[in-house]
């Protein structure tokens, strides 16, 4: 758009910080979600705590399915790191490759639950059945609104977005990298959320 | 916006649409003006509110003459206020004036405009992003209005929202929800940019113990927000479930309201929300104080004609009060049943977080000491504040230790604690802000009489309204009462009541001075002489007047203090941090508009 | 009846802790008043003193202020001598040590919109069985029917009766939303949270007829949620009870 000002170290990284604008901004990002899931998590700890039974969540989930998904999000963080690196290394085609192919295992993350939910539904447990399960799916729904952010924006990357590439190649990498810190984060809260929810 | 825009140096021919200019414009100080004159508003709007409950405090079940039917038959049935519209008035005036209001004025006007000009900066690190969060807040100015044409109205559960009273409110409350999601969300972008910006963008020789106690303010200020908000995210999060998804986050087991058992699973923990909900509030609070010390803290030290006493010192006092306010929370919550040792720790910490408020109240006053004290109009403000926000502070006291709150919790005294902090307080220092920083954004002065005007009959006004309540509440009377008439500690002190809503109207009229004043004097002819027309140190009186797109004509680079004011052995009272060594004492410049 | 006293400060004491509670009142007003009035007098001292005048500069470096380091250390030691010694043992007091509750008159209040049920265990001293399923307009505070402890006991609505010197231990919870229970000549709050039952205890030593009012947003009628307290002579509220008692008809019978 016209009018618009040069900022320092929106490309190049700051001498003393040793980030770039993005990167730094990102990081702030991910320490306020820290606080958001911090928050839900402690919300899980109290209620249990004062529950005079709750469940455990192995014999009410699908623990199986969930294992799968924690893999499949495992792998995509691989492909996600793997797709910066790619462009570190200038290929193009491989970076395109590799992010397409976290973007697919998003999707798979997705299918998965949506059919965990699914099945729930069908027997007609709800969020209002009981805490439990209020806690787990507002959990997981909010994390899986979380993967889906991450799809649009990892999709925006891949098509329009990635014809930056050509024309600011080091700016455009910079996106990959803090996309790539947002979807490892996303990531990790699963890494928690699946052991507290479906083992314990 | 044009992704594809990759010529950065290259020069704009052509101006931007009026759309692109001063409605999506990611200029930093458009923005701080949209974000200014948007709480501005609401600021006169969530007075108002208040203005009507004071009618029926001070003349309870009176019509109130002339406007009382404008409000329809649910509100004001024959002109005379219904409890539930009394209530409602009270969760928007609280939610209006901390949300909507003063921070957003604080932070979002003062903080976008000033901050980037002081560190010599082109604009924020993140451009879009600033001009988002303005969006943001303004369409949750607009669910929080619009929720008053709900069936059952606005929220009425009071802006601290406790369930399960909010959970079985009307819908206005679920709007109430869905409006501070998006204020949240503005809150934590406009953190995110301010704490990016003052890190990373700070030009040449700007250390961080050269920079104003403005940018330092704004800047602890941000990981306040930044931190907090999101667990009261959460909070809203679980009560929009409560409320629309029928879970029980909040709500135990074994309710029943008028009659009928709830139909809910239970399990929940009432106190779960209040806990959620502190854990945000009271850093809130401290968002609510810290950007009005910077805003004093310029003040003073451009009017006194010399550096701010002990200024690292209020700098560390800062982090460490910005710190103690995630630990304090509880003291909200004294009177829920809380044993012992929690009470002990949060008394302790809240006793603990007094000091470095303490610390810096006195630097400002000690600030005065051999100084050559101008009695400028922001000064006036500036001056006022720090024995109106020694009052709040004080009074304090009493409330953050469990013996004394177990007779002053929830009463008037509470209200009047807070208001003191923050409407003698931080609106002081915000109008303060507007009469300094006025010049360099418009080119003009504010008129020095009516500034004065405004200033005596606010002060005593407030005064009016706000040290009775002291009294109210020490006399037992409890806070949200549509009546207090009806108990003999209420009918004991309804005169002062009645003298507190006569202060509130003519506080008002007291302001009609100062909206005069700020309409006409954008638009008079006669413009400042110079772009630095207080004399100060600091890097937003060395750009044009007013600042063009992209703030500096050339980078400037900083070589001392942001106070140095009177040094010995220079022939000018104040030397500007970017101005060489061997350069002249400045001249006055004249404006370049 | 003995009259009270409500004014614009501090309402008349009829607590026995009151008066403790009251004294930690007037010490920080006193400390709060002498550190304003001593920073006041500083600040127009200045003001006064360092107006800009004709010849008049301002000093870059003026002062060390050891006077101010030191105002600030007693403020810290004054706010701990306040918690350690008048708040916490006040409060330890308050709501750690009980009477026994054979010395003390056992009472459940049970607050609801927009009301306190108050509850008595009538003769036997025992309290019914109460659960949310037997509640109706005619059974307030939802006593088991079946249950023979009940049968005897009171809902005083709205009305708190009990007599002066002795220990009443009050047993709070609430029906429906968070209420709060204050008594202002008490010195007493203690919010009714749902879902739990929280114990709370006071002694009166004089007697008279007192408000109780709800000190929590609950609705609408949050304002109007007034209850009558009224501390006794023993032989009036023998009396009182014995009223009741007759009224009562098996189902926790409203006055």
């Amino acid at each position: 758009m016209s009018a618009e000002v040069e900022i320092p170290y929106a490309v190049k990284p700051h001498p003393v910080t040793g980030l770039f604008n993005g990167k730094f901004g990102i990081w702030l990002f991910l320490a306020s979600e820290v606080m958001l899931f911090g928050a839900l998590f402690s919300t899980y700890v109290l209620l249990r705590v004062g529950a005079e039974v709750w469940p455990h969540g192995y014999s009410l989930l699908n623990v199986p399915l969930a294992t799968l998904n924690t893999f499949v999000l495992i792998l995509s963080s691989v492909t996600m790191v793997m797709a910066w690196a790619s462009l570190k290394m200038d290929d193009f085609r491989k970076f395109r490759l590799n992010l397409g192919a976290t973007v697919l295992l998003a999707f798979v993350f997705l299918i998965v639950k949506a059919f965990e939910y699914g099945a729930k539904f069908e027997h007609h447990i709800h969020p209002a059945t009981n805490t439990f399960y209020a806690i787990y799916f507002t959990l997981t729904g909010l994390h899986g609104l979380h993967v889906i952010g991450g799809i649009l924006v990892n999709l925006y990357l891949l098509l329009p977005g990635s014809a930056m590439w050509r024309t600011e190649p080091e700016r455009f990498t910079n996106r990959i990298e803090c996309a790539g810190l947002y979807w490892h984060f996303v990531d990790l809260v699963w890494i928690f959320l699946f052991p507290v929810l479906y083992l314990l | 916006m044009d992704e594809q825009h990759h010529e950065h140096h290259h020069e704009h021919h052509h101006e931007p649409g009026f759309w692109r200019k001063y409605v999506f414009s990611v200029d930093h100080k458009v923005i701080g003006i949209q974000y200014s004159l948007t709480s501005l508003l609401f600021l006169f709007f969530g007075f108002s509110l208040m203005m009507m409950m004071r009618w029926q405090l001070a003349y309870p079940g009176q019509p109130l003459p002339w406007i009382g039917r404008l409000f329809g038959e649910a509100n004001m049935p024959e002109g005379v206020m219904v409890p539930e519209f009394y209530n409602q008035l009270g969760a928007m005036h609280g939610t209006i004036m901390v949300f909507l209001g003063v921070v957003p004025l604080a932070v979002g006007g003062f903080g976008n405009y000033v901050l980037p000009l002081q560190i010599g900066a082109p604009d924020m690190a993140f451009p879009r992003i600033n001009m988002a969060s303005y969006w943001f807040l303004f369409v949750g100015g607009v669910v929080m209005l619009a929720s008053f044409f709900l069936p059952g109205g606005a929220a009425q559960s009071g802006w601290t929202s406790y369930s399960p009273l909010a959970n079985i409110a009307p819908v206005g409350q679920t709007a109430w929800l869905i409006g501070m999601i998006f204020l949240i969300t503005s809150s934590l972008l406009g953190s995110i940019n301010f704490i990016v910006t003052t890190v990373q963008l700070r030009v040449k020789g700007l250390s961080f113990f050269k920079l104003p106690f403005f940018v330092w303010a704004q800047f602890v200020t941000s990981f306040l927000l930044l931190l907090a908000f999101p667990p009261l995210e959460a909070a809203g999060v679980l009560q929009l479930m409560d409320r629309v998804a029928g879970t029980s986050f909040f709500l135990p087991s074994g309710l029943v309201v008028t009659g009928q058992p709830l139909e809910v699973s239970g399990g929940g923990n009432p106190l779960l929300w209040q806990h959620l909900f502190w854990f945000l509030a009271h850093p809130e609070v401290y968002v609510l104080i810290l950007p009005a010390l910077g805003i004093v803290a310029e003040v003073i030290a451009n009017n006194t004609r010399k550096p701010l006493w002990g200024y690292r010192t209020m700098v560390y006092s800062l982090i460490f009060l910005g710190f103690m306010s995630f630990v304090v929370w509880a003291h909200h919550m004294f009177m829920t049943g809380m044993g012992t040792a929690m009470s002990t720790f949060f008394q302790a910490t809240t006793m603990i977080i007094s000091v470095p408020s303490v610390i810096i109240l006195t630097a400002l006053a000690i600030s005065l000491w051999g100084a050559s004290i101008r009695f400028t109009v922001p000064m006036h403000f500036a001056l006022a504040f720090i024995p109106m926000f020694a009052i709040g502070g004080l009074t304090g006291l009493p409330l953050g230790l469990t013996a004394s709150d177990l007779h002053l919790h929830d009463t008037y005294y509470v209200i009047g604690h807070f208001h003191y902090v923050v409407a003698p307080g931080t609106i002081f220092a915000l109008f303060a802000g507007i009469y300094y920083w006025f010049p360099k954004v418009t080119g003009r002065m504010m008129n020095e009489k009516l500034g004065k005007l405004h200033f005596w009959l606010s002060l005593i006004f407030m005064n009016g309204v706000f040290m009775p309540m002291l009294f109210i509440g020490m006399a037992g009377v409890s806070r949200r009462l549509y009546d207090q008439t009806g108990y003999a500690h209420g009918a004991a002190v309804q005169d002062l009541t009645v003298l507190g809503s006569w202060s509130a109207w003519l506080l008002a009229v007291a302001q009609i001075p100062f909206i005069v004043n700020f309409l006409m004097s954008m638009r008079k002819r006669e413009k400042v002489r110079s772009d630095n027309p207080w004399e100060a140190t600091t890097l937003e009186w060395a750009t044009p007047t007013p600042p063009p797109h992209g703030n500096f004509l050339t980078a400037p680079q900083v070589y001392r203090g942001p106070y140095e004011y009177s040094v010995p052995g220079r022939t000018a009272d104040f030397w500007p941090q970017h101005l060489p060594e061997e350069a002249e004492s400045p001249q006055p410049r004249p404006a370049t508009t | 009846m003995s009259e009270t006293a409500y004014g614009w400060w501090l309402p008349m004491n009829v607590a026995t802790y009151g008066g403790e509670v009251d004294s930690l009142i007037n010490v920080i007003h006193w400390i709060m008043g002498i550190l304003f009035v001593g920073w006041g007098i500083f600040f127009f001292y200045c003001l006064i003193r360092f107006r800009r005048r004709e010849g008049q500069k301002a000093v870059y470096q003026p002062i060390h202020a050891r006077p101010a380091k030191y105002v600030e250390i007693g403020v810290i030691i004054a706010e701990a001598i306040l918690l350690l010694s008048f708040s916490m043992p006040v409060w330890a007091r308050f709501k750690g040590e009980f009477p026994a509750e054979k010395d003390a008159l056992v009472v459940r209040v049970v607050a609801e919109q927009f009301a306190w049920n108050v509850h008595y265990p009538g003769k036997d001293g025992k309290f019914g069985r109460t659960a949310p399923q037997f509640i109706s307009s005619s059974n307030l505070l939802g006593l088991d029917p079946d249950d023979p402890d009940g049968q005897d006991d009171i809902n005083a609505v709205n009305q708190l009766h009990f007599p002066v010197n002795k220990p009443v231990i009050v047993r709070l919870s609430t029906k429906d939303v968070i209420h709060s229970f204050k008594i202002p000549v008490m010195r007493l709050t203690q919010d009714t949270i749902p879902g739990t039952e929280i114990n709370i205890w006071f002694e009166a030593d004089k007697t008279g007829q007192f408000d109780l009012a709800c000190a929590q947003l609950c609705g609408l009628g949050h304002y109007r949620m007034r209850g009558a307290v009224s501390v006794d002579t023993p032989e009036a509220f023998a009396k009182w009870m014995e009223e009741r008692q007759s009224e009562v008809s098996g189902t926790g019978t409203e006055y």
